[in-house]
């Protein structure tokens, strides 16, 4: 491999890796991190990257891709129809209002009204990278304002489709020689015109019907091989496919990445594309945002720095009343207004690319270009300190800190217990819950079973149980008991683990297979162990007392006080069993176990109770001495 | 002809000769139904409906069992809580055993002169019976005095076979209705009218 290539991956995780932490730690944030990991790297301080930082942002905004992909996941058709209102209503003014506010504002500067559309436009967007990410790391998503800022995201996104479309109209300068065109126009360009919408129809319904006819089967095939890697890679290679596809046809990618989430929504393997993708979505944006720290041209910044500075003022100022109005007359209120106007009000990472397009299509002049490059990359910088002193020192002054709203189309339903394995064993145990009116969340790592069930309308969710984020999906922050069903006892163990760690909250009830199996469980601090065969053995020597004539009642006394015994006796072995694992073969141990459970059987040690109730011979004799 | 029902509760027969042979009496005589409780819900899961169904099926309801801490086993109570609903064997709705006759029938290990007002237990098993016969008043049904075994702990092997064929004659006299009714609220005990 180049070796240029891997220094290069060692200066950007090495400066990722050392300044997000130290951003989180003085509450930063994240992607602020990531902005001065850039700054640092970049020609500005270090000059360890250069020119390549382009391509790399590049390829970094693939990140921004996965997150839509993300956020489509979440988001079930039925809750985008519901938020029609909020998109195109919010969306759709907040574009329209900010193009011509901006745009005018370029216009009173003296430039031609073209360009002044063209950056008005380009202005109104915002970053849909940096404002989702760190409302979801503030946990704000849920709130009011979370939810309209993903609208006016998600009508911003969709709006960059008719904004390059409208672009080449606007040239007033002569357009660059053809070979510079963005790739990507290639396929939908060599179409007749007549064809092209045909194409963009056919390219959008296509991958509605393979998302939702295709993939189902196809990620059933690719779970059952049981191989997690060739799963991830499915999904990668889904998601690229749709970024390329969406290009050839001139869409933006990021919007089919979107809706191919919304139609993989109701998969059951939503849960585990999240979880799988995740990561390289996290890793793609911190890239993403160190190139765009090290973007920022701080020669130009220093030639004008009142320019730039009072540049980057305006346009912020400028968007966030358009912004707070809005809020205004969508009825939020004061606080959730706050976190909209200003969440919104930097330029996003769209810029980036309209403004190369715009460039290219000779409608805005290089000087222009990389001013407002620079202005941007500052506001998106901005952005995380803006979030910072909203929440320091605006949000306590007002005081109404709004709760989250829990409102019936949140993105995860509420249950209060998790059944984790709905096998032989879980199936019965989640069956009398849901029978009492006890919502049931389902994790289950077998496809076939996940498949039935939903068929039979049960949420079931596809995945290993014992990873962190698959459980935080799951909603195990909110949940009250755990329950541990899976056949693995090693698995098992993992999720024991992985409860007690993060959701330490939750009540653990575990199913052992076996007195070894709850030995484990009993070391590693569980008390709620249900061992899958004693109950029903039990219930068989009931049976069998009783079959044989003695009285029904006093076998199943007997039975409950066996099992009392028998657990206790179970506590005192497990204490034992550390001292002697080094002694005895597991086989030699498993007999010596069974002598001494025997012998521990002896009636006067557990039975007395079952013979010492009603009637006991002590009564009698002294009922006999003192009435002679 | 009258329908007995007999509501049998020892949650320890296996200790009991007396019962055991008591209970092996009365399934031998026309029209008396036994109905073991501790065997048929030895986990307390009365089933209400069949119960009820037992109760309106039959005339006279014997609650047949030993005498534990001046009353019933626990099974008894538990019977009483779930079957003897509201609505239905008691209150202005609740008239489906109006008329029926209830008794108890009582081993216990304590003699006679025991439950006395001077004696060992300071009450009478008529006033230690109170509740049950506040119970069978509230559901319109007549209650009869008891018909007691005393003294079980020492009683001889013809002595239970006696009190066993005694409890077969009071069962007999009550499925052929030779008992009269008015006469038998006065007294103390069923035992009285026996003559053997």
């Amino acid at each position: 491999m180049n070796q240029s290539v891997l220094l290069q991956a060692i200066v950007y995780l090495a400066s990722g890796v050392f300044f997000v932490p130290i951003a989180k730690r003085l509450g930063l944030g994240s992607v602020l991190g990531y902005l001065l990991a850039g700054v640092m790297i970049g020609p500005a301080v270090l000059g360890l990257v250069g020119k390549e930082s382009h391509d790399i942002m590049h390829f970094a905004e693939f990140g921004v891709i996965i997150m839509l992909f993300l956020v489509g996941l979440e988001l079930e058709p039925e809750r985008l129809w519901k938020l029609r209102m909020p998109v195109l209503g919010m969306g759709g003014l907040q574009v329209l209002l900010t193009a011509v506010l901006t745009g005018g504002l370029a216009l009173t500067t003296g430039l031609p009204w073209q360009p002044s559309l063209a950056l008005g436009m380009i202005l109104a967007m915002s970053s849909t990278a940096i404002v989702l990410q760190t409302l979801n790391e503030k946990g704000l998503m849920a709130t009011a304002a979370g939810q309209n800022t993903f609208a006016v995201l998600l009508f911003q996104d969709i709006a960059v489709i008719p904004i390059l479309a409208i672009m080449p109209l606007l040239a007033t300068y002569p357009v660059a020689s053809a070979a510079d065109h963005h790739a990507h126009a290639a396929l939908i360009d060599s179409l007749p015109g007549w064809l092209r919408p045909f194409a963009v129809v056919g390219a959008v319904v296509g991958l509605v019907l393979v998302g939702r006819y295709v993939m189902g089967p196809v990620f059933r095939i690719i779970a059952q091989t049981g191989l997690r890697e060739v799963f991830i890679a499915t999904a990668l290679l889904m998601v690229v496919s749709i970024s390329v596809l969406m290009e050839m046809v001139g869409l933006s990618p990021a919007l089919g990445a979107f809706v191919a989430g919304v139609v993989l929504a109701n998969s059951e393997y939503k849960h585990e594309l999240e979880s799988d993708i995740d990561p390289f979505k996290g890793l793609l944006l911190g890239l993403f945002f160190i190139s765009v720290g090290a973007a920022i041209n701080f020669d130009l910044i220093l030639e004008k720095p009142l320019l730039v500075v009072g540049i980057v003022i305006a346009v912020m100022m400028a968007k966030a009343v358009v912004l707070a109005v809005l809020g205004k007359i969508f009825k939020l209120k004061t606080d959730q207004n706050l976190l909209f106007a200003l969440g919104l009000c930097q330029v996003g990472e769209f810029a980036f690319v309209l403004f190369s397009f715009a460039s290219q299509n000779g409608i805005l002049s290089k000087e222009i270009v990389d001013m407002m490059t620079a202005v941007v990359a500052i506001s998106m910088g901005l952005t995380p300190l803006v979030f910072l002193a909203n929440e320091k020192l605006l949000l306590p002054r007002i005081g109404t800190k709004e709760t989250e709203e829990k409102e019936q189309d949140a993105i995860e339903e509420k249950n209060a217990v998790i059944v984790a394995g709905f096998g032989r064993y879980g199936n019965i145990v989640g069956r009398f819950l849901r029978a009492n009116n006890i919502g049931t969340t389902v994790l289950d790592f077998d496809s076939d079973r996940v498949d039935i069930l939903r068929k039979l309308g049960m949420k079931v969710y596809y995945g290993d149980a014992s990873r962190y984020d698959l459980l935080e999906s799951a909603g195990a922050a909110d949940a009250k008991l755990m329950i541990i069903a899976l056949d693995s006892p090693e698995k098992s163990l993992d999720l024991v683990e992985t409860v007690k760690k993060h959701f330490p909250h939750l009540k653990i009830l575990v199913k052992a297979v076996d007195r070894d199996d709850s030995y484990e469980f009993m070391e590693a601090g569980i008390t709620h162990i249900y061992r899958e065969t004693i109950d029903s053995s039990l219930r068989m020597g009931v049976d069998a007392m009783t079959l044989l004539g003695y009285r029904a009642y006093q076998s199943q006394r007997a039975a409950r006080l066996f099992l009392k015994h028998d657990e206790r006796n179970m506590g005192e072995l497990a204490a034992l069993r550390h001292d002697r694992k080094q002694y005895f073969s597991s086989a030699r141990q498993r007999i010596r176990e069974l002598e001494e459970l025997l012998s521990s059987d002896e009636k006067d040690r557990w039975l007395k109770d079952v013979e010492d109730g009603w009637d006991p011979e002590t009564l009698r004799n002294e009922v006999r001495q003192m009435f002679p | 002809m009258s329908s007995v029902l007999i509501l049998f509760a020892h949650p320890a027969l296996e200790k009991s000769r007396t019962n055991r042979l008591l209970l092996k009496a009365c399934q031998s005589v026309e029209g008396v139904t036994v109905n073991d409780l501790y065997e048929e819900y030895p986990d307390f899961d009365i089933d209400v409906d069949r119960e009820q169904e037992l109760l309106l099926a039959h005339d006279i309801i014997i609650l047949h069992h030993p005498f534990y801490w001046y009353s019933s086993p626990a099974m008894v109570k538990q019977w009483q809580d779930l079957v003897l609903e509201h609505g239905w064997a008691y209150g202005r709705e609740g008239n489906a055993l109006v008329g029926k006759k209830m008794l108890n029938v009582i081993t216990t290990g304590g003699p006679r002169r025991a439950y006395e007002e001077e004696g060992y237990n300071r009450f009478t098993l008529r006033q230690f019976l109170a509740p049950f016969d506040q119970t069978a008043f509230l559901c319109k049904m007549i209650y009869l005095p008891p018909f007691a075994i005393h003294g079980t702990h020492r009683l001889t092997e013809p002595e239970m076979r006696q009190y066993a064929s005694q409890y077969k004659s009071l069962l007999t006299m009550l499925t052929t209705d030779q008992i009269d009714i008015e006469d038998a609220r006065t007294r103390q005990y069923m035992n009285e009218f026996i003559i053997d």
